[in-house]
């Protein structure tokens, strides 16, 4: 057995556990250690990636491959910006627990899980590891009644979905026989073998992974959560858990369903174009920011789906660098938005950000780029994410969900670049607090991600090729 | 490789960018700071203007391919390449936003007083994705740049507009995107088929006919906004208004020019099918942009407002010429283009003068300035007649070759083309009557002052352009001879051989 497959996982496993215990023995002021402690931690499990050997393990339940490193690493990134956003945060608020960074990097632990599952039973233990820590993240803030609501919510709807997913399973294995990835891919060989009671056990996987990702129509919760969770939860959420859950739907559909491939592309192409339509006509209604960021992550996961609707390797692809793309312009654009305070109080709705060019011209520039890039707007990252989808998907005929990708996207850029009209156009609002550090340094390094992807795109673009070809044969 | 040894279009095209970097870390107390950001951005556009007349000086006008090109790996297994060229249909266009940028910038230089800082770096931005979009040789460089345009221009729309400018802004962004996102689906489409976005490749690549008239609409989805043809233009008036003066010279000058010089590089040679199978729909669309807004250009009271819709029926008369697809029309088509570049923007500049002074663009307020501003009369009347397109001035030439080319196409295009010249006549001349004849009755109208230096110093290099242009228009068209007659050569070859079918199948069966 080749344990070492695993060792980024327990390495981070181990340190997640020896911060607990730092936490637990220095009672007094340990959240900021704790958390260069996790950053600390994640910096050695994202080494540890790139030296572990790859290979399968376990038994076949566990697999390290170019996919699995490509999401791995991009988890690890989500998850270091998440915990740098919550340094400044948590102090203000009084939620200055050390847990809360060991929350966010078991979460992260789940999530690696995720990204290495081969087989339907360790893909379940890592979405619940990362589930349950995010529950108890979006309550964090246990005192304000919308935080526990927001958890709340997460939780039981979160619970129906892992319920669902875990129903689905069952009849895979009922009518499959196998939980195995590989061997499942062996007896779908032939579409023909495909029972209805696997395509059903099929589409209930897909479900509980879609709830995860919030696509359409299992998006409800995520305004209501995006809004209530404590802000620099929220980023986690609209990072490091969508790209676990998205490679899941990849690799899930891609190498045990991938004989399916005629069965589940009218799913994922339908839910994909309702997941660009709501997410570009529900936010332009949004006064309040954060619930423009769920709604605008809807979106952005409908056009992720637009690479795995083409079901080819140059889909795969795409949803893998647009995911990428995601991470980066999404952390940096909480970055800026936990910048936003007065007096020391947070503030959450767009009309604050008012006259932001004039008060504070280095956030309102980085926000601005952050807003061009997820419009799609080149030379910025954003554009290269959705560049890549649609090749895949021209490349694969699928003209109407392309077409209709695109004109979304031009109803997306409205309420973005309504957010550069405030901040350019408006009169001054008062100026924000003096920005921490910690935030800046957020901000800054994924506005330089987001604005000079363009100058050397081709290692990521690689890279997100060659974790391609590690699924799809 | 080019003549002069070192990467030319690279340095014209970033050189601006750095400038705007400097311009970005300027410290100081505000009116400093304003003040350096002034002289910065007009010493680097000079500075990029005089290395682009290195371009005027070695393009060699015999050569109908491209020149000064330059390659650099940028995403190879993709088949994108980061290349820059031009031949004789972009290279004059270069000079032309080369030009108008340090225009721009003396013209704002006392205009606009709030966030200079950030001006002059949308400028700077501006100029760069400007030049390298005329630059570009490859499909993907080209999008990022026609795209990027928008992001400065819609800030300078937006922060130092008019009192409707956060709607004019928001039209022009949301018009321009929406037809270029379609353009985008088209590339990718272009380059399945040919596995490169290299523009130079995709020159000579056949497109299956079918598929030419899919690719053909998706461009006319995202030029025909740009240039802007009939029914597409509604945004152009909107951000001509609102937009302040440099922006408006920039959007006349060189912004409409992006969609017609799209048609040429892309729909025209790359599409010849498509394009020879629906010039019809296109000369129907620009006659009725030409003749349509001709009129309704006579009914408006704000000046700017006049001159925005006469742009529309002047681009309309360059896709008349664009589509006719022979040497005059083409030659035609990019000779008007040009001379509106050039007298568009002096117009608006014209606007710009009295409006500094009054705050108004009111036609009915203003009458009789010839007698206080009889150098603004003479600078206001050259420009009217170039723009009626009066022999001599630049306007003649490329109205009358594009006229000389519809004719051989169709004798009534040509007679409702020329429509357009009639009517612009009436309204420009009508405009003029209004603002300079007359006596004086406004006493407010007593009190203004004539040209400034500076304001001489912007208009000087223009009214030079506009006679030269003129007197003497084969010092500009001899630039692109080769080029068009190379391209309508190539348009014919295509169309003559039937389809390229047999190569085709035989492209399948290998």
């Amino acid at each position: 057995m080749n344990w070492t497959v695993a060792l980024p996982e327990i390495v981070l496993a181990l340190c997640g556990l020896a911060i607990l215990l730092v936490g637990v023995l220095r009672r007094d002021n340990a959240f900021t250690l704790c958390s260069m402690l996790t950053i600390g931690a994640f910096l050695i499990a994202a080494v540890t990636i790139i030296a572990a050997p790859q290979g399968a393990g376990y038994h076949g339940l566990y697999v390290a491959d170019a996919f699995s490193g490509y999401v791995k690493l991009l988890i690890l990134a989500a998850s270091a910006l998440g915990v740098i956003a919550t340094l400044d945060y948590a102090g203000h608020e009084a939620l200055r627990r050390f847990e809360f960074p060991v929350l966010m990097l078991f979460s992260t632990l789940g999530g690696m899980v995720m990204a290495s599952a081969v087989n339907l039973m360790s893909l379940y233990i890592g979405l619940e590891l990362l589930s349950l820590a995010i529950y108890v993240l979006a309550a964090f803030a246990r005192d304000t009644l919308r935080s526990a609501e927001a958890g709340l919510k997460y939780f039981v709807l979160g619970s129906l979905a892992s319920g669902l997913l875990l129903y689905g399973a069952s009849l895979v294995y009922g009518f499959g026989g196998t939980m195995d990835f590989a061997r499942l891919a062996g007896e779908l060989g032939t579409p023909v073998a495909a029972s209805p009671g696997l395509i059903v056990g099929m589409i209930f996987v897909v479900v509980g992974l879609a709830f995860k990702i919030s696509i359409v129509p299992f998006h409800m919760w995520t305004p209501d959560v995006y809004e209530g969770a404590p802000t620099p939860v929220t980023a986690f959420l609209a990072t490091a858990p969508k790209v676990a859950g998205l490679a899941l739907l990849l690799r899930v559909l891609v190498v045990p369903f991938g004989h399916l491939l005629a069965d589940w592309q009218q799913v994922i192409v339908l839910v994909s174009i309702l997941s660009m339509l709501l997410g570009s006509f529900a936010a332009i209604a949004q006064s309040n920011i954060k619930r423009l960021m769920a709604y605008s992550s809807i979106g952005h996961m409908g056009y992720a789906l637009v690479g795995l609707a083409a079901g080819t390797p140059e889909g795969v692809r795409g949803s893998l660098i647009y995911i990428l793309t995601y991470v980066f312009m999404n952390a940096g654009a909480f970055a800026c938005i936990l910048c936003m305070r007065r007096q020391g109080r947070a503030l959450e709705r767009i009309a604050d950000l008012g006259g932001l060019g004039r008060t504070d011209p280095a956030l309102a520039l980085a926000m601005a780029i952050f807003m061009f890039s997820m419009a799609g707007i080149p030379p910025f990252a954003g554009f290269w994410g959705k560049y890549f989808v649609f090749t895949a998907a021209v490349g694969a005929g699928l003209w109407t969900l392309a077409i209709l990708g695109v004109l979304t996207s031009v109803l997306g850029a409205y309420y973005y670049i309504r957010i550069v009209k405030v901040m350019y156009f408006d009169e001054a609002e008062p100026a924000f607090d003096r920005r921490p550090g910690s935030l800046s340094f957020a901000a800054a390094v994924t506005a330089l991600f987001v604005t000079f992807f363009v100058v050397v795109p081709a290692p990521f673009v690689a890279a997100a090729e060659a974790a391609a070809r590690a699924i799809c044969w | 490789m080019n003549g002069v040894g070192f990467p030319l279009l690279s340095l014209v095209t970033w050189l601006p960018l750095v400038g705007g970097a400097v311009i970005l870390s300027l410290r100081g107390d505000e009116a400093a700071v304003a003040a350096n950001a002034r002289w910065t951005a007009l010493w680097t556009s000079l500075a990029v203007f005089v290395f682009s007349i290195l371009l005027w000086v070695d393009f060699d006008p015999a050569n109908p391919g491209f020149q000064f090109v330059e390659s650099h790996a940028w995403m190879p297994q993709w088949g994108m390449t980061y290349k820059l060229g031009v031949d004789g249909i972009s290279v004059l266009f270069v000079l032309l936003a080369t030009l108008l940028t340090p225009i721009c910038i003396l013209a704002s230089w006392e205009s606009i007083k709030s966030r200079v800082r950030e001006y002059m770096l949308s400028f700077m931005v501006l100029e760069t994705m400007m030049v390298g979009m005329f630059c570009a040789l490859d499909f993907v460089v080209f999008y990022v740049f026609f795209e990027g345009v928008l992001i400065p221009m819609y800030l300078i729309i937006g922060v130092w507009g008019g009192p409707r400018r956060v709607y004019a802004a928001l039209k022009f962004f949301l018009y321009t995107l929406a037809g270029s996102v379609l353009m985008m689906l088209a590339l990718i489409a272009m380059w399945h088929v040919a596995g490169t976005t290299d523009i130079e490749v995709l020159l000579h690549t056949t497109f299956p006919a079918s598929m030419q008239i899919w690719l053909f609409l998706a461009f006319l989805a995202s030029f025909a906004v740009k240039v802007p043809m009939w029914p597409v233009h509604t945004w152009l008036p909107d951000a001509h208004v609102e937009a302040p003066t440099a922006g408006s010279v920039i959007l006349a000058g060189v912004l409409l020019k992006m969609g017609a010089y799209g048609f040429l590089r892309f729909s025209v040679p790359m599409l010849p099918q498509a394009s020879a199978t629906l010039a019809p729909l296109m000369f129907a669309l620009a006659v009725i942009a030409v003749v349509y807004t001709s009129c309704v250009a006579l009914a408006q009271t704000d000046m700017k407002k006049l001159i925005a819709y006469s742009s529309v029926a002047h681009m309309g008369i360059v896709v008349i010429g664009i589509f006719s697809i022979n040497e005059q029309g083409i030659s035609g088509a990019l000779f008007q283009m040009l001379s509106h570049g050039i007298v568009a923007s002096s117009l608006f500049l014209c606007v710009g003068v009295v409006y500094d002074r009054m705050h108004t663009r009111e036609i009915a307020r203003y009458g009789g300035l010839g007698d206080r501003m009889p150098k603004y009369a003479f600078v206001f009347l050259l420009f009217t007649y170039a723009s009626m397109g009066l022999p001599g001035t630049a306007g003649f030439v490329g109205e009358f070759l594009v006229l000389v080319g519809a004719m051989k196409i169709n004798f009534w295009l040509a007679l409702t083309g020329s429509l357009g010249m009639i009517l612009g006549a009436c309204y420009m001349l009508w405009l003029y009557r209004r603002i300079i004849f007359g006596t004086i009755t406004r006493a407010e109208l007593k009190a203004m002052l004539d040209l400034s230096p500076r304001e001489m110093l912007v208009f000087a290099p223009l009214i030079v352009m506009t006679i030269w242009m003129g007197v003497y228009p084969s010092a500009f068209s001899g630039f692109w001879d080769a080029s068009v007659s190379a391209m309508v050569a190539h348009h014919q070859a295509a169309l003559a051989s039937p389809v390229h079918l047999a190569e085709l199948v035989a492209g399948v069966l290998r």
